[in-house]
C-alpha cells in the first residue's frame, strides 16, 4: 500500500510540474507526447536496472534523498507556480525517503544476506545518486542561466555536497559502507567553508580511475553504473586542480556518459513523474 | 490564468483552490484537467488533497476566470497608490505623545 501511495505521489509530482508549465502556456498533452515520444529530457537516474528489494530501499533513502536536496533549493525559485510545486513535492518526498530509509534500516539488521543485498543495492546506487546533482558547477551548460533567472539558487557541486553531508551518518548509523574508499571527515572544511547546518563536511576526491568497490556488480545488460562522461570528468578533475578545498570530484575510467540530463534534474525529473 | 487547452481533444483546465481548514481562505494549489466540475473536484481531491491538506475544494473553470494584466499593474494600481491619507502615517501627532 504505501508503495502504491509512493507511485501515486510521483505520478502527482508530474501533474503539479505540468500545472506549472500550463501557466506558461505550454499544453499538457504536448510535454505527454514528447515523454511518450523521448524526446523530453529526464534524469538518466531512472534508467537504471532495479536487481533487488534492497534497491527500492535504498532508492527511496538515496535516489528521492538527492531529489529533497536539490527540490529543497528549488522551491524557493523565482518562479512562484514551479517554487509552489516544489514545496509540496519535498514535503512528499520526506515519506519516500523516510520509507526508503527504513527498508534500509530493517535489512541492515538482517539476516547476513539481508544486509549483503542492500549494501549491493548501496554500491550500486550510490555514484548514480551523486550525479543527480549534474556535472560540476563549471561545466553546466545551464546553470550560468537559471541562476541568472533565480530558478537555481545554489551550485551542483554544493548540494551534492550538502547531500554527502546528510548521508553518511544515516550509513553509518545503520552499518552500512559508502563504496567510497577515500571519503573522510574533512575537518577543515567543517569548520571553514563547509560549515554547513550538521557542522561536518565529508570531503571525496577521487581519481580519474574507478575505485574497485564501486564497479563490483555490473549487470550484462542495462545501462552501466557508476560512470561519469569524459568531459565531466575532464571538468570535475579540473576542479580538484584548481585547489577547492572540500571539492568533490568524481571520475571513472568506464567514461560512458550517463550523465545525459544537465538542466535542473528536479525540473526534469518531475516533468516525468 | 493559463491561456493552453488549445488541442480541442483535450478536457478543459479548472484551477482549485483549496481549503486548509475551517475559517481559512481558500487558496490558489494548481490545475487539473477534467471533462466536467465533478469531475474536475475529485481529481482535485486525488491530486491536491492526499494528506489531509483542505477541508474544503473549488474547482472554477480556467477560462472563467478575468485576471488583470502583469503589464498594466503600474497604471491599473495607481489609484490606490495614490491616496496617502488612507494611512495612519499621513496624520500627524502631536510632539509628547509617546504612545499612542
Amino acid at each position: 500500500m504505501a508503495l502504491i501511495a509512493k507511485v501515486q505521489d510521483e505520478a502527482g509530482h508530474g501533474l503539479y510540474i505540468y500545472c506549472g508549465t500550463e501557466t506558461l502556456g505550454v499544453d499538457r498533452a504536448e510535454l505527454i507526447d514528447q515523454l511518450l515520444a523521448g524526446k523530453a529530457k529526464y534524469s538518466s537516474i531512472f534508467n537504471y536496472p532495479t536487481l533487488s528489494w534492497a534497491d527500492i530501499g535504498v532508492i527511496g533513502w538515496l535516489v528521492d534523498g538527492a531529489a529533497i536536496v536539490n527540490q529543497t533549493m528549488l522551491a524557493k525559485a523565482s518562479y512562484g507556480p514551479y517554487a509552489r510545486a516544489m514545496l509540496r513535492i519535498c514535503k512528499e518526498e520526506n515519506f519516500h525517503k523516510r520509507q526508503g530509509y527504513e527498508i534500509c534500516a530493517t535489512l541492515a539488521k538482517g539476516t547476513p544476506e539481508q544486509k549483503a543485498m542492500v549494501q549491493d543495492a548501496v554500491n550500486r546506487w550510490w555514484w548514480p545518486s551523486l550525479m543527480m546533482f549534474g556535472p560540476s558547477d563549471k561545466d553546466s551548460p545551464n546553470s550560468a542561466e537559471l541562476t541568472r533567472w533565480g530558478v537555481k539558487r545554489k551550485g551542483n557541486d554544493d548540494l551534492r555536497q550538502r547531500f554527502v553531508d546528510l548521508t553518511v551518518p544515516q550509513a553509518q548509523a545503520i552499518g552500512i559502507t559508502l563504496p567510497d574508499p577515500e571519503l573522510r571527515f574533512n575537518e577543515a572544511t567543517g569548520a571553514g567553508t563547509s560549515g554547513r547546518s550538521t557542522g561536518t563536511s565529508f570531503t571525496r576526491c577521487w581519481p580519474a580511475t574507478a575505485p574497485a568497490t564501486a564497479s563490483g556488480s555490473r549487470p550484462a545488460t542495462g545501462p552501466r553504473r557508476g560512470c561519469l562522461g569524459a568531459g565531466s570528468r575532464r571538468g570535475l578533475r579540473g576542479q580538484a586542480a584548481s585547489g577547492l578545498g572540500g571539492c568533490l570530484t568524481v571520475g571513472r575510467s568506464d567514461g560512458q556518459v550517463v550523465l545525459s540530463a544537465v538542466l535542473p534534474l528536479a525540473l526534469s525529473r518531475r516533468i516525468h513523474g | 490564468m493559463a491561456e493552453s487547452t488549445t488541442d480541442p481533444g483535450q478536457w478543459p483546465l479548472w484551477e482549485v483552490f483549496t481549503q486548509p481548514e475551517a475559517g481559512a481562505p481558500h487558496e490558489h494549489a494548481g490545475s487539473v484537467h477534467a471533462p466536467d466540475a465533478e469531475i474536475a473536484l475529485q481529481n482535485a481531491r486525488d491530486v491536491y488533497t492526499r494528506r489531509g491538506e483542505a477541508v474544503s475544494i473549488w474547482v472554477v473553470p480556467s477560462a472563467a476566470i478575468t485576471a488583470s494584466s502583469p503589464s498594466d499593474a503600474g497604471p491599473f494600481f495607481e489609484p490606490g497608490n495614490d491616496t496617502p491619507y488612507r494611512h495612519p502615517q499621513f496624520y500627524k501627532v502631536p510632539r509628547g505623545v509617546r504612545v499612542f
